[in-house]
Formats: structure tokens, sequence, C-alpha cells
């Protein structure tokens, strides 16, 4: 018996399409793998129209073999909300980061999410703005620092980090809301199966579904892969604590 | 019913609905409400005819939205455009202000869409009354970057739906954006109209985002480069694309120039009433023209100067600010004629014996 026998046979990979320019130790390249998995896996790839947004995934589309459109900071959600309600047979997804939605992107978010579109919403957090430098984001830990924050987070300045899910999850028509994390394999596989079941409220037409997905920033944190990784595990799933907020 | 009688904002609502519109995002502001609650009332009437088992006015309007913001409305409308569909926003100067930064967005990933300024007095709040002050913001940019706007200046009722029309044609032709520029007194008058007769085109739009199907490459709507050669490239295609618009889409008017020493020229709202002024002053004997630019851009700079060539040495501009247009007007007529400036802002709109006044000092 040949050794190649033993090697379980895996479908070559139709939507992710890899070799991602993220700095070393990202959760980007992660997630994008993943999501492009559950695209396959859930045979939807013809069919989906990703909005990047700014920020450093502003070229996922370079790596996710899908159509998309790369719109505004923070404006994701509207332009999905008018895709979608032109294309209903299309699956919408916007794919946006802390700053894209948390700050500049609040009130497209939470409007869409109020009007309960159609669409599903991956939403990456790693606490600060990673394209720009490393700026404060309105999710960065009290304490963090950050290059607006160089002394550390201030409450007294900057207020406390915003949760999505929990705000989101003031709202009637959302019917699913979830935070996952990145930060080892279990959790990894646990975001896997989030994203796959947000994608599938959106398929079964059941409404607006959100996945937080608790990630990292070694290059503008200042640590090695390792122990931004830690930080994940032990600081940030502290304030933004993990689990289904929403499924209806 | 051959005629209609309508107000200038609903106007714009049956030209955009005769020539397909698909989508409708806007924002409710003063003066240009009608325009939303018009979209409204045509939309609901429909999902109320298809629930009695009726079939709908108007098919092709498929999705109505009066959305959480400005910035919300122009994104909606690049979503809508970038999935290869007619569609259009409608605000007023600050909403205007607003929705800028889209706006060049989509000038830069050349999507078609229609958005109308329904001017009003600036800066800031201002006030609701009809001015002119958001020419520079439609013809020289307003938003980030090198791009242009077709920019039309409707002055009548009729216009502002045929111009609407216009526009989409135009705008899906190009694939680039287009501004129905009006103002306030031209939203809210009332007038009778003939049933607007501009035939529709339909354009093929193959980058449009429709799930990449069995397409080998992907469509993505974007505008991002990370090194400059294909920056430049991209730039090129622009810049080639406005060259070609300005040499086949300048659009105007002109009325009584053919023996007149004194050339009158306004848009929108002051070309009306300088058509009048124009009578008047004929009447008194003194020999006046009207030049009225219908797009401002492109821009008729050359017929200002073939007509200050030879026969016209003064040129009296008319604007509702504090003299925007005059500026273009001067890049046309080039120092050929005298040009002097009758700028009547604030939210008074000049009447033919204001305009009669002005003419009297330089006649």
């Amino acid at each position: 018996m040949r050794v190649s026998a033993l090697i379980p046979k895996y479908p070559e990979p139709e939507t992710y399409l890899g070799r991602t320019h993220y700095c070393p130790g990202c959760g980007h390249g992660i997630l994008h793998k993943i999501l492009g998995e559950v695209i396959d896996e859930l045979g939807i790839r013809k069919k989906v129209i990703l909005i990047e947004p700014i920020g450093c995934s502003v070229l996922a589309l370079n790596y996710l073999k899908v159509d998309g459109i790369q719109g505004p900071h923070g404006r994701a959600p509207a332009i999905a909300t008018a895709v979608k309600r032109l294309r209903p047979e299309n699956i919408v997804i916007t794919y946006q980061g802390d700053g894209d939605l948390a700050a500049i992107g609040t009130n497209e978010i939470l409007h869409a999410a109020n009007r309960g579109e159609l669409f599903t919403v991956i939403f990456i957090n790693n606490a600060v703005y990673g394209m720009t430098g490393g700026q404060m984001a309105p999710t960065t830990l009290i304490g963090q620092k950050s290059t607006t924050t160089p002394t550390g987070r201030k409450v007294e300045y900057t207020g406390y980090p915003l949760r999505i899910c929990e705000l989101l999850n003031t709202l009637e028509a959302p019917v699913y809301l979830e935070r996952v994390s990145l930060h080892d394999v279990e959790h990894i596989l646990q975001t896997k199966a989030a994203i796959k079941k947000a994608l599938l409220k959106q398929i079964e037409k059941r409404g607006f579904s959100l996945v937080e997905v608790l990630s990292n920033c070694p290059t503008n944190w200042k640590m090695s892969p390792e122990e931004s990784w830690e930080f994940v595990k032990n600081e940030m799933v502290k304030i933004f604590p993990l689990g289904v907020f929403r499924d209806k | 019913m051959s005629r209609l009688y309508l107000k200038g904002n609903e106007a714009i609502v049956e030209g955009a609905l005769r020539a397909g519109l698909n989508a409708f995002f806007s924002y409710p502001i003063t003066p240009a409400s009608e325009i939303i609650e018009a979209f409204a009332e045509k939309f609901f009437a429909d999902r109320e005819r298809e629930k009695r088992g009726e079939k709908p006015l108007y098919p092709k309007f498929k999705v109505f939205m009066q959305m959480e913001s400005e910035i919300a409305s122009i994104n909606a409308v690049m979503g809508g455009a970038a999935a290869g569909f007619r569609v259009m926003t409608s605000s007023s100067s600050p909403g205007i202000s607003l929705k800028m930064e889209g706006i060049s967005y989509l000038a830069a990933c050349e999507l078609p869409c229609v958005i109308v300024n329904i001017m009003r007095g600036g800066p800031g709040l201002g006030s609701i009354q009809p001015e002119q002050g958001d020419y520079f913001q439609a013809v020289k940019g307003g938003g980030h970057g090198d791009y242009k706007l077709i920019v039309f200046a409707p002055n009548s009722v009729q216009e502002m739906a045929e111009h609407t029309m216009l526009l989409f044609n135009l705008t899906d032709k190009y694939r680039n954006p287009g501004m129905l520029l009006a103002d306030g007194y031209l939203g809210q008058m009332k007038e009778s109209m003939e049933i607007p007769k501009i035939p529709i085109e339909e354009y093929e739009k193959p980058w449009a985002v429709t799930g990449i199907g069995e397409r080998k490459k992907q469509n993505v709507i974007e505008f991002l480069y990370l090194v400059p050669e294909p920056m430049i490239e991209a730039k090129k295609r622009l810049l080639k694309k406005y060259k070609e618009i300005e040499k086949n889409e300048i659009r105007y008017e002109t009325y009584k120039i053919d023996d007149a020493k004194i050339l009158i020229t306004a848009y929108g709202t002051c070309s009306r009433v300088a058509k009048a002024a124009v009578d008047l002053a004929r009447e008194k004997g003194v020999k006046v023209g009207l030049l009225r630019p219908i797009t401002l851009w492109p821009f008729p700079y050359k017929i200002y100067a073939e007509l200050t060539n030879y026969q016209i040495d003064r040129v009296l501009v008319i604007e509702m600010s504090f003299g925007q247009f005059v500026e273009d007007v001067r890049l046309g007529v080039e120092g050929r004629a005298e040009v002097k400036l009758y700028a009547c802002y604030g939210g008074i709109v000049p009447t033919e014996e204001d305009i009669w006044e002005k003419i009297k000092e330089i006649a």
C-alpha cells in the first residue's frame, strides 16, 4: 500500500485562494480561510457577493474568489442592504473590522440590524485600528496601549470598550448573534461553525445574522503571535464574553 | 391623459419611473422631501395592487427605502448601482454635502446613478429658500479627488422629468454618476407639463456584481491602487471618458442672440427669469440675448468664446449665489468681453425688472 493512499483526499478549495498579505500571525488569514471553506461546503460560491471593508482586509476579494464591492469605511451594511434587496437570490456578506463597524459605521450596522436585513456580517474585532498603524478602536481594552492611547486607554478620556453583540441583542430583528474567537484550534472550529450557522440563517431567509470574531494584531499590539493569542484568550474574552446571544 | 400638472419634485419621480428606475434610497430634507414622499406613494400603492392580485404600475421599481441617513442613502445607491440596477437618491444642499464621500466613490468606481440636489440656502444650515450655492460642489468636485459628474440644470417642471430621464441614459452610457441640480423654487413650483418623451436607452452591464456564477473572472467594484503605475492608468481611463463626455454631451439653449449686443447668461431658475428680462429689454430697445447652459458639466465654454469673439462685448451673469457660475463664464469669455455679475443670494429669486435694472447699468 502506498503512503499516499493513507492521506485523506480533501477537495481543492474553490473560494479561498490563499497567499494573503497579512502580517505573520494575523487572524485575518485564518478567518478568510474558514469563510472560504464554509462557502465551499454550503455550495454558495457562485451566488456570494462580499462587501469588503476599509482596513487591513480591504483586499479580501484578492483571496476569496467571489464577486464583491469595496465600499467606503463603515458603509458596508448600507451597500449590502441595497444589494440584497435588489438581488434577493444572492448570498450577501459583509466583512468588517472594529474600526469600520464599531466606530465610523455604527449607524449603518445598527439600522441594518434593526431592519432585519437579510445579509450576514462577519465582524472581526481585534481591539485596534490595524491598517492605519495601531490607533485606539472603540473596542480597545481599558489600559491597553495604542498609538493614540500611549499610556493606556483611560475611561475618563475615551469611555468603555463597545460591545456590539450585546448592543445588537437589544434589537428585535436580528436572528443570529454570536461571539467567537480565533485564539486556538478549538475556537477556530467554533468560529467556522458559527459562520456556517449565520449563513444558513440567510440561506433560509430567516433574517439578519452577525458573527463577532475576536482576533489579534501582533504587529500593533507589539507582541509575538503566540503572546497575542494569549492576550485574546486571557484579556479580550473577559471583556467580550464568548457565546450565542441570539438564535431564533 | 396628455398633460400632467405636477410640482417639480413630483416631475422628477415621474421621469425616473418612466426611465425604468429600479431602486430609490433617500432621507427627508426640505425642500426635496416631496421626492421621497411621491416615491413612497407610488411604491406602496403598487404593493397594495399586488396584494389585490393586480399588476403593479411600475414593475421595475423594486426597492424603495427611507434610509437612516444621507450617508446610508448614497451608499445604498452604490450597492444598487454595483449590482447593475438603475438607482437614485435625492436631497438638498446640506444632505448633498453629507453624501460627498459616497459620490466620490461612485465616480471612482464608475457606477451609474442619478443624484438629485434641490438646492437651498447655504452655507451651513442656511435657509430653505432657493439658492444656487452648490454650483462648485456639483461641477468642480465637492467630494475628494479628481472626478466629474454629469450635471443637468433644468428650468421647468417639464425638464425636471426629462433631464432625470436623460441622466439615466447618459449615466448608464458612460458608467458615470450624474446630478440633477435644481433649486427649491423648481422643486416646489407646480406647472403643467407634457408627458415626457425621452426614449429610454438600455445598456448591458457585464461589470455588475451578480455573483460569480459560471464566470471565470470575479466582478469586483473597487478603486484602490497600492502603487502609482496602475493608479495612473486608471485615472487616465477616467480622464479619457471625461474628455469623451465633454466632446459629446454639452447642451445649452440660446434665445435671441443673433443680433444681441449684450449677453445675459444664467442657468436653472435664473435662466427662466432672464428669458423674460430679454423680452423686457428688447421692448425698451436694448438688444439683449440669452445663453443658458443646460449641462453645467460638461460646460459650454466654446459657445461663450464664439459669441464674444465678434458680436457681444458685454456679458451679464445672473446667479443665486455669491458668484460661482460666473467663474466658468469668465473661463469661456477669456477676457473678450466685459463680464458683470448680478449675484442675487440669500433666498430671493430675481425678477425680470431686477435684471432690467442691471442691464441698464451696462447698456
